[in-house]
């Protein structure tokens, strides 16, 4: 294949990555969902109140490299990460797939959510949000190199901790 | 929540027990779970103490505003077409609706959408459409944004306060509050710290007395962010264990007892500063920077006075809801109650204004690996904040918080002791008491 040439990508196949991607995230099988993303891949959330600044000058709600995202696997499978122990369930809902744009390998694509996290004591949250997703295709599948998710609450609020994977 | 409501406001009462002689300190449950309390509290703390609203380079430009709730009122932060920093109340003089309903922006005017009141920038009425149809004697001189009873700053902090008759914000705070803002600004060359973009807002199901204690409270660091002290040692920070018997942290802090009600720790640093503490986390690439902060502070203050700003970090409460945590990265939060059992949390980064973009992205990248709703520690404070609350849910039975840690301690109490959340109790006690002296 011609380095240069865009590659050939339909929704479908973005659609059932994000799916894929999901029932990781929802059955808390990080290991495995870090196996979706490349060596220098990055996580962000950015704050509700500044969606596209830089998380070089502006304060993020979660701005990880590919280490940090290693360290936050770590962290959040641990026992002792209070904030996720008993685990929180989780059940996130994909829609409004889109392919954004294609340049070379990298494809990208959004996505709507809507994730429900439940806590102990019947408390339920409602995470609304989109997912914008810089995707390296690879055979035929993807890998992610960039993940970054806005919420579009205007302020997190009652959301309270975003200690999950979002 | 039935059967909680037992307090008398017309009463003096104590949330304490305070014996210094069998060294007990112990606080009543109700302080955290009433709904009668948290009347008082609007009343005789929200009401008559100085309350933080903001910080001037959030208001850059002539006309910026910042719109937000202090101490529960929505107010307009503004730099007026003079460059005047000013506090309005967001309520329109006519009918009361809010008159500004963006979040921050530049204007010049504020336009009420109910009947088209408009106020200028510096709060007066400038139009009243239809004004013909009031009596001569209609005076709209009398008739512009309303200010809180008194609004102040120290060092381009500024605070309210609803009682017209309090001290003044600098004998508020007093010198030994202000000589730690001090500090915390000496991180910059020019004496100038601005907020940076991006506020997190986050709820914790918890009374807002807890998030006091909690943001000052070092006894907790070992078990509660175990995992945070974990990443801190994967990424090649040693921990050691502590040195001595009477220590839960690597290195010596103490408590001081700043006077009406304020307090802060002051520990020897051993997680790194962005203000040229390097560790492994900021990678090799940044130790030339570093040094070069470094080299700046000794230049400007002095070896001694640059090792204090650099290598020691401290959580500074300013009664009641202020906190400035000069830790892992500089922080600005501030709570208020929506509740006894809920609180609004608003959190911002401060940095020195002439930063580097390299300087910047530490701060921020360091701010983050400890503080906020992703952080790698704030979300398990929360967590322990929201099980306390959980757990108090048995007050009535299991009436008393155990306080006591450090009561015989002679000298200077250790951030690991309870001395400066007593510091505090003891304030609110006496406020609540009725003894507003």
């Amino acid at each position: 294949m011609n380095a240069h040439a865009n590659v050939q990508v339909t929704r479908a196949e973005v659609e059932d990555f994000f799916y894929r991607e999901a029932a990781l995230l929802d059955e808390w099988k990080l290991n495995e969902w870090q196996e979706l993303l490349t060596d220098d891949a990055t996580y962000y959330v950015p704050p509700n109140d500044d969606l596209e600044g830089s998380y070089k000058n502006t304060l993020y709600i979660i701005s990880d490299d590919r280490e940090r995202i290693r360290q936050r696997v770590i962290r959040v499978l641990d026992p002792n990460c209070h904030a996720e122990y008993p685990k929180s369930r989780t059940c996130r809902l994909i829609t409004n797939v889109r392919i954004l744009s294609v340049e070379g390998d990298l494809v990208t694509a959004t996505a709507n959510f809507v994730v429900y996290r439940y806590r102990r004591f019947q408390r339920e949250f409602s995470y609304v949000g989109t997912y914008r997703f810089i995707l390296r295709k690879t055979g035929d599948s993807f890998l992610i190199k960039e993940r970054r998710v806005f919420l579009h609450a205007h302020e997190l609020g009652r959301l309270g901790s975003v200690s999950f994977i979002l | 929540m039935p059967g909680v409501e037992t307090s008398n406001p017309q009463k003096a009462r104590s949330f304490v027990v305070d014996d210094k002689e069998r060294g007990i300190f112990l606080l009543d449950r109700e302080a955290l779970v009433s709904e009668q309390v948290l009347r008082d509290e609007v009343t005789n703390i929200f009401a008559k103490c100085w309350i933080y609203v903001g910080h001037g380079s959030e208001l850059k430009k002539n006309g910026d505003f910042q719109t937000r709730k202090v101490a529960g009122r929505p107010v307009i932060f503004v730099r007026d077409a003079k460059g005047e920093v000013r506090c309005f109340f967001n309520t329109c003089r006519h009918r009361g609706a809010m008159v500004c309903t963006e979040r921050q922006g530049n204007l010049r005017r504020f336009n009420c959408v109910y009947h088209g009141w408009i106020y200028n920038n510096d709060g007066k009425l400038a139009r009243v459409p239809g004004d013909e149809a009031y009596m001569d004697s209609f005076d709209t001189s009398g008739l512009g944004l309303k200010s809180p009873a008194r609004f102040e700053q120290y060092r381009d902090f500024w605070f309210i306060c609803l009682d017209p008759d309090v001290q003044s914000l600098s004998d508020y705070l007093g010198k030994a509050v202000t000589d730690y803002i001090d500090l915390v600004i000496d991180q910059s060359p020019s004496g100038k710290m601005e907020v940076l973009h991006g506020t997190q807002e986050y709820d914790v199901q918890a009374n807002w007395k807890l998030m006091v204690e909690n943001s000052v409270d070092d006894y907790h660091l070992p078990t509660t962010h175990s995992t945070w002290l974990n990443f801190m040692a994967n990424s090649g920070v040693v921990v050691e264990p502590p040195k001595d018997k009477d220590l839960v942290l690597p290195t010596r802090g103490f408590a001081f007892d700043l006077g009406n009600g304020h307090f802060t720790t002051d520990n020897v640093n051993f997680r790194g500063r962005p203000v040229a503490a390097w560790i492994p986390l900021y990678g090799e690439n940044a130790k030339p920077e570093m040094a070069a902060i470094r080299k700046e502070l000794v230049t400007r203050l002095g070896e001694d006075r640059a090792r204090r700003v650099a290598d020691t970090n401290r959580n500074l409460v300013i009664f009641p809801n202020l906190v400035i945590n000069d830790g892992s990265s500089v922080t600005i939060r501030t709570f208020y109650p929506e509740g006894p059992g809920k609180m609004h949390v608003t959190a911002w980064a401060l940095g020195p204004v002439e930063e580097s973009e390299d300087a910047r992205a530490r701060r921020l990248d360091a701010f983050l690996t400890f503080y906020g709703p992703g952080g790698f520690a704030t979300p398990d404070d929360v967590e322990a904040l929201e099980l306390v609350q959980q757990g108090l849910a048995n007050w009535s039975d299991d009436r008393w918080s155990e306080m006591s840690r450090g009561m015989g301690r002679a000298g200077e109490q250790l951030n690991s002791d309870e001395h400066h959340l007593r510091t505090f109790w003891r304030h609110w006690n006496k406020l609540m008491s009725g003894a507003q002296s």
